[in-house]
């Protein structure tokens, strides 16, 4: 009974984990990319854009997926020059200053003409796929009338209360402690008092704070402009709006590079430039919920072209933000702690 | 009679080979996470300034005090819960009562945040019961209270789980003893339920404070700020954002150092008791039968099952409502299947390695090497003391140009998770372990029973319970695994856990909640299939 059982279990372990995993494509040349997990899931752009590109690069696109841009980055760091990776994809512009120091970014050689971003772009070693403005979202159900600036929610009494992400773990908390030091300078830490009453609670991640916000823990959110667009697309709903700011709204590109010494720098290279194409940036904004970086003219969903666009797009450059990121979360714990 | 036939020499019986593979393993443990720190501590990485001390001080303060407040709340309210169920063996529900107590240990942390909120929160059952009987009152959740909350919810089921084969144990010789010498509730109580818990409750202890010691995203999401940060989320800083190696190192050792102390100082307060030998009849207690007790223990079982079951009802509510938001059935049918694949291969290894580590802890204990007993059970518990995001980085960085560990994905998450249910299974087997060493020792010493022959004609009858409950409790963790799956990344293996995240990650709290509905029911099946098939039915 025993040794059968064991056995028959161990049998049946192996069987389920070989069973879910499909065999491995012999003979042609594997792209690895590196990404964070959220692009590769089903939901996400990672499967149409792996199905277009292989479907003329006669090889086989193999994705690595962690858990975000910072996990990307440290394990680029761990690996140095043995990396797997041929592409890394899924940093952000407050990332690429240091990936580009660990001397393994190679220059992507694509041709970046057709890129349509409210900025100037022309970093010779990162590609932008997509990029949005953080905003603040709110629940219309339970806030009639939110704040219509920075300024306001910042001086407004306890209410209404907002959710956070604690910049130290995730990509919008630290976009929030950028934001307000863009808008105020020095005077960031005042207006982090003055926010510091409003706020229920900093989170680990985005995943948290939104889920307690369709919760009704709270009616603000910290998130994306484009979030709203989610709600209309698949939900039909017009219940979340976001929140444009006249101080501006602070904005995330998330990038692509390649990775120097890799075996494969031509398939590397026309995967960054197809990623631009307009074939895989029309997949990004039901994909992801951000904006293309090109015009993909009617592919993009009416309820994007409606969304409120903020009239002043704010974003420090990715040495600024370097240098600055660990002085400025300590100054916020100590403003927020208080 | 012929597979008694062996007779032992004395030497074979201090140093029979799964012993020594007992100490091996153990020492394998050791070394690795040695290893790891050293290589982390070597390499430094892009080293910041001087370690950042008040803040460190700080952190560790908050993260020492919440850990200890968590691990008596839960071991308060374990004990009458415990109690009760155990004095009352007979009600309808009971057995689902106790197997729900395996839930917490499966759940998502985000999953189990979501359910606490559904019923503490600002718009939380609570809430809404007070808004319905009219009062202008709302739950404050965040803060010290929400971690605390959120850690009892996880943890009570965990010490219940833990504590009930140890009431179970005493032998019904006992029961009847105490029923003939007229003993009452409180006699009984001090007699025999006192000296059992000294000898229970530090290993769970143990197990409870680390796992609050370790803590990250419940301190942070339901702490309301940054003052609720713990010693993990400073080293998850450190080797994330600020690669800085040597800090994070340095932090883990600090949180290796705390966990040991508070593992020793526990230990130290823990007793031998003598159960004494019985005829292993099922024990039927003989006290809690007069209408009081039946009130008491009753009250004190709804209590704890309200807590327990309201944030679980919660999340099926939103599990049934999100179900036609679900994942297609073709991906969580896949989901499903490497996530009981991986669970049972984790949750087997984990139980063999836990069985030979917590052997060998029992033959060091009986030749009277408490020291060297302590370290066997320690270096079981590395899982719990070491950070997985410091695991994680120093496998990485020692494979690296080496090993190709994305190859080896699936032996590496299945090893990665069994290291991290090893502690658990070391929680069931070390004392049953102990009780029956005390029991057989001395007679298959002279009838020269040793080897394979002792395991299967004498450990396996009467450990199989417990093996079955240490299987069932190591499988379901590790079929809940998110550290290990996340870290290879690889694509094509996606349990039902990174399933969730990917959701939650893309908008679909739904499909997320109908995704963790789902997670939950299967393990419970899981849960009470491998009790049933491995453990048997209760000998009569």
């Amino acid at each position: 009974m025993r040794a059968k059982t064991i056995l028959a279990s161990t049998i049946l372990a192996s069987a389920c984990v070989v069973a879910a995993m499909p065999a491995f494509a012999e003979g042609k040349p594997v792209l690895t990319v590196y990404t964070y997990n959220s692009f590769t899931s089903e939901w996400g752009p990672g499967p149409a854009l792996e199905k277009a590109f292989e479907a003329d690069c006669a090889c086989d696109l193999s994705w690595v997926a962690l858990e975000d841009g910072a996990a990307l980055l440290s394990r680029l760091k761990l690996e140095g020059k043995d990396t797997k990776a041929d592409v890394v994809l899924g940093l952000d512009t407050n990332l690429t200053a240091e990936t580009k120091a660990t001397g393994l970014i190679a220059p992507h050689g694509a041709d970046l003409s057709a890129l349509a971003l409210p900025i100037a772009w022309n970093d010779a070693d990162f590609v932008p796929y997509d990029w949005g403005y953080f905003a603040f979202v709110y629940d219309t159900e339970k806030l009639p009338n939110p704040p219509r600036s920075l300024a306001e929610l910042i001086d407004g009494k306890d209410a209404p209360k907002i959710l956070i992400q604690d910049p130290r773990t995730s990509t919008p908390g630290l976009g929030l402690v950028m934001w307000l030091r863009e808008v105020y300078g020095d005077k960031a830490t005042d207006a982090w008092a003055g926010l510091k009453p409003k706020i229920l609670t900093v989170t680990k991640g985005w995943s948290e704070a939104y889920g307690l916000f369709t919760q009704g823990e709270a009616p603000l959110v910290l998130s994306y402009t484009t979030s709203p667009a989610y709600h209309q697309i698949v939900e039909n709903s017009e219940r979340y709006q976001a929140l444009v700011f006249p101080e501006g709204n602070y904005m995330q590109i998330e990038v692509a590079a390649r990775i120097e010494g890799s075996a494969q720098p031509e398939l590397a290279k026309s995967f960054l430039q197809f990623l631009i194409s307009p074939e895989a940036q029309k997949v990004i904004p039901t994909t992801n919920y951000m904006y293309p970086v090109r015009d993909i003219g009617a592919d993009l969903p009416a309820q994007f072209t409606a969304l409120p666009k903020p009239t002043k797009s704010l974003l420090l450059s990715s040495e600024d933000a370097a240098a600055n990121r660990d002085p400025w979360i300590k100054e916020w714990i100590d403003s927020v702690s208080q | 009679m012929a597979a008694f036939g062996r007779i032992a020499t004395s030497r074979a019986a201090t140093h029979s080979p799964t012993v020594l593979i007992g100490y091996g393993l153990a020492a394998v443990l050791g070394a690795a996470a040695v290893a790891i720190l050293a290589l982390l501590l070597a390499s430094g990485g892009d080293a910041t300034d001087a370690p950042p001390y008040a803040y460190v001080g700080r952190v560790l303060g908050f993260t020492l005090w919440q850990a200890l407040l968590s691990t008596v709340l839960s071991l308060l309210a374990a004990i009458p819960m415990t109690r009760a169920l155990a004095r009352q063996a007979r009600f309808p529900g009971r057995l689902l009562l106790v197997r729900l107590c395996a839930l917490p240990m499966v759940m998502p942390t985000i999953v189990g945040i979501f359910g606490v909120v559904a019923v503490y929160g600002g718009s939380g059952y609570l809430a809404l019961a007070a808004q319905a009987i009219g009062l202008d009152w709302k739950p404050r959740l965040y803060g010290l209270g929400g971690i605390l909350i959120a850690h009892v919810f996880f943890n009570l089921p965990l010490a219940i789980r833990l504590l009930l084969p140890a009431f179970a144990s005493v032998p019904a010789e006992s029961w009847r003893l105490a029923a003939q010498l007229g003993m009452g509730s409180r006699d009984i109580f001090r007699i025999i339920e006192i000296p059992l818990l000294r000898q229970q409750l530090p290993g769970i202890a143990i197990i409870i404070f680390m796992l609050c010691f370790t803590t990250f995203a419940v301190a942070l999401t339901l702490g309301g700020g940054p003052r609720a940060t713990t010693l993990e989320v400073a080293i998850y800083q450190a080797l994330r954002f600020d690669f800085d190696l040597r800090l994070g190192a340095m932090l883990a050792i600090l949180q290796i150092v705390f966990c040991a102390g508070g593992a020793w100082a526990v230990w130290r307060t823990g007793r031998q008791m003598m159960l004494g030998t019985s005829a292993r009849l099922v024990a039927y207690r003989y006290d809690g039968r007069t209408r009081g007790a039946r009130l008491a223990d009753f009250g004190v079982i709804l209590l704890g099952a309200i807590f327990l079951v309201l944030p679980i009802l919660a999340l099926v509510q939103k599990g049934l409502a999100g179900m036609i938001a679900a994942a297609s059935l073709a991906s969580l049918l896949r989901a499903g299947l490497i996530s009981l694949g991986l669970g049972l291969a984790g949750g087997l290894t984990a139980t063999v390695i836990g069985y030979l580590i917590a052997q060998a802890r029992q033959r060091a204990l009986s030749l009277g090497r408490k020291r060297g007993a302590m370290l066997l059970g320690l270096a079981g518990r590395l899982g719990l003391f070491v950070s997985p995001m410091v695991i994680g980085t120093g496998i990485f960085l020692a494979a690296s140009g080496h090993i190709d560990l994305y190859r080896l994905a699936a032996a590496g998450v299945i090893l990665l998770s069994a290291v991290m249910a090893l502690p658990f299974v070391l929680g069931v087997l070390e004392p049953a372990l102990e009780v029956a060493a005390e029991r057989h020792d001395r007679l298959c010493a002279a009838l020269g029973i040793v080897g394979w022959n002792r395991f299967c004609h004498i450990d396996w009858p009467t450990l199989r319970r417990p093996i079955a409950t240490a299987l069932a409790l190591s499988s379901v963790i590790a079929m809940g695994d998110l550290g290990a799956i996340a870290l290879f990344g690889n694509q094509d293996m996606v349990n039902l856990t990174l399933l969730l995240y990917s959701q939650l990650g893309a908008y679909r709290l739904d499909g997320a909640a109908s995704t963790a509905l789902i997670l939950l029911a299967l393990a419970l099946v899981f849960y009470w299939t491998i009790e049933r098939v491995v453990g048997g039915r209760e000998l009569h």
